[in-house]
C-alpha cells in the first residue's frame, strides 16, 4: 500500500501543477502531500506555482479582454485571393 | 418536415468571420502573422469544400472547424519538424535517480517574488516571452488551459489527445515557464 503512495518529484509536481487548476484526485493530493513532507525541494516548487499561478491568472484576465481585428488592407487581400480562387 | 439548412455565401466570408477567426487563431497561437496564414488557408479550404458543405451547422460552425484542423495541422508538422529536441528535461529520466530534479533545474529562492507581483507590462512582456519559447505544442495547450482557462475536456476535444497527455504537457510548459521566469524575472 505505502510503495503506492510514494511517487518522484516528477509525479509530485505533475499533481501539482494538475492542483493549479484544482484537478487533482484526492489520491493524488494524498501523494503529493506525502512526497511534500519529505521533500524540501517540491515544497519550494508548490510555493513557486502558486504565484505563478496568480500571475498567469492575472496575465490571462488580460489577453481575454483583448480583442483582436485584421486590418482593414489584410481584409482586401484577403477577398481579393478568394475572389481570384474562385474560378 | 424539411429542416432548415444553411448556406454558403463566400462573398460575405471575409467582412462576416475574419475577424472572428482571426481572434479565434490568436488566442490559440498569439502570433498575428501565423494566425493570419491560418485563417486565410481555412478560408481557401473552405472555398475548395464548399461543395461538400450540408447545410446541417451554421456556415462560422463550418468555418471554424476547418480552421481548427489547420491549426491541428499546423503543430502536427512543427512537431514533427523539431521532434524531441527542444523540450527541456527537467527530470531524471532514467537510472535510479529516475524523477528526480536534475542538479540544473532545481529551483532556486527567488530574490523579488513578492514586489514583483504587481500587474504591469513588462511582466506580461516577460511571461508572454517564456510561453513563446516553449515548443509550440506546449504553448498552444498551456494558452489553452491557462490563458483562455478552456476545460480540459474541450481541449482534449479540440487537439484530440488524452487528458493524460495534456498533464503531461501542462507539466512540462509549466515547469519550463518557471525556470524561465526564475532566470529572467525574479532572479535577474
Amino acid at each position: 500500500m505505502f510503495r503506492n503512495l510514494k511517487i518522484t518529484c516528477d509525479q509530485a509536481t505533475t499533481i501539482c501543477d494538475k492542483n493549479q487548476y484544482s484537478e487533482a484526485s484526492i489520491k493524488d493530493k494524498i501523494r503529493l502531500y506525502i512526497h511534500l513532507m519529505m521533500c524540501r525541494i517540491c515544497v519550494k516548487y508548490t510555493k513557486q506555482n502558486t504565484t505563478l499561478s496568480n500571475l498567469y491568472k492575472e496575465h490571462s484576465q488580460y489577453c481575454k479582454n483583448q480583442k483582436h481585428y485584421l486590418s482593414v488592407k489584410d481584409k482586401e487581400d484577403l477577398k481579393a485571393l478568394l475572389e481570384k480562387n474562385k474560378e | 418536415m424539411k429542416e432548415e439548412k444553411h448556406a454558403l455565401t463566400p462573398n460575405k466570408w471575409i467582412d462576416n468571420y475574419a475577424d472572428y477567426l482571426y481572434n479565434f487563431t490568436i488566442s490559440r497561437v498569439n502570433n498575428s502573422d501565423l494566425a493570419k496564414d491560418l485563417v486565410q488557408e481555412a478560408f481557401l479550404a473552405g472555398l475548395k469544400s464548399a461543395k461538400s458543405f450540408q447545410g446541417k451547422a451554421t456556415e462560422r460552425t463550418w468555418l471554424v472547424s476547418i480552421l481548427k484542423r489547420k491549426i491541428i495541422d499546423h503543430y502536427r508538422k512543427t512537431n514533427s519538424k523539431k521532434g524531441q529536441a527542444e523540450v527541456r528535461m527537467n527530470f531524471y529520466d532514467d537510472g535510479e535517480n529516475k524523477g528526480s530534479w536534475l542538479e540544473e533545474r532545481v529551483p532556486q529562492n527567488w530574490d523579488n517574488a513578492s514586489e514583483n507581483q504587481i500587474e504591469n507590462e513588462e511582466l506580461r512582456n516577460q511571461i508572454e516571452a517564456c510561453i513563446n519559447n516553449l515548443p509550440e505544442k506546449y504553448a498552444l495547450v498551456f494558452r489553452m488551459k491557462t490563458v483562455q482557462e478552456f476545460e480540459t475536456e474541450e481541449i482534449c476535444k479540440e487537439l484530440d489527445i488524452t487528458s493524460s497527455n495534456l498533464w503531461v504537457m501542462i507539466h512540462r510548459a509549466r515547469t519550463q515557464l518557471r525556470k524561465c521566469m526564475e532566470d529572467n524575472w525574479f532572479n535577474n
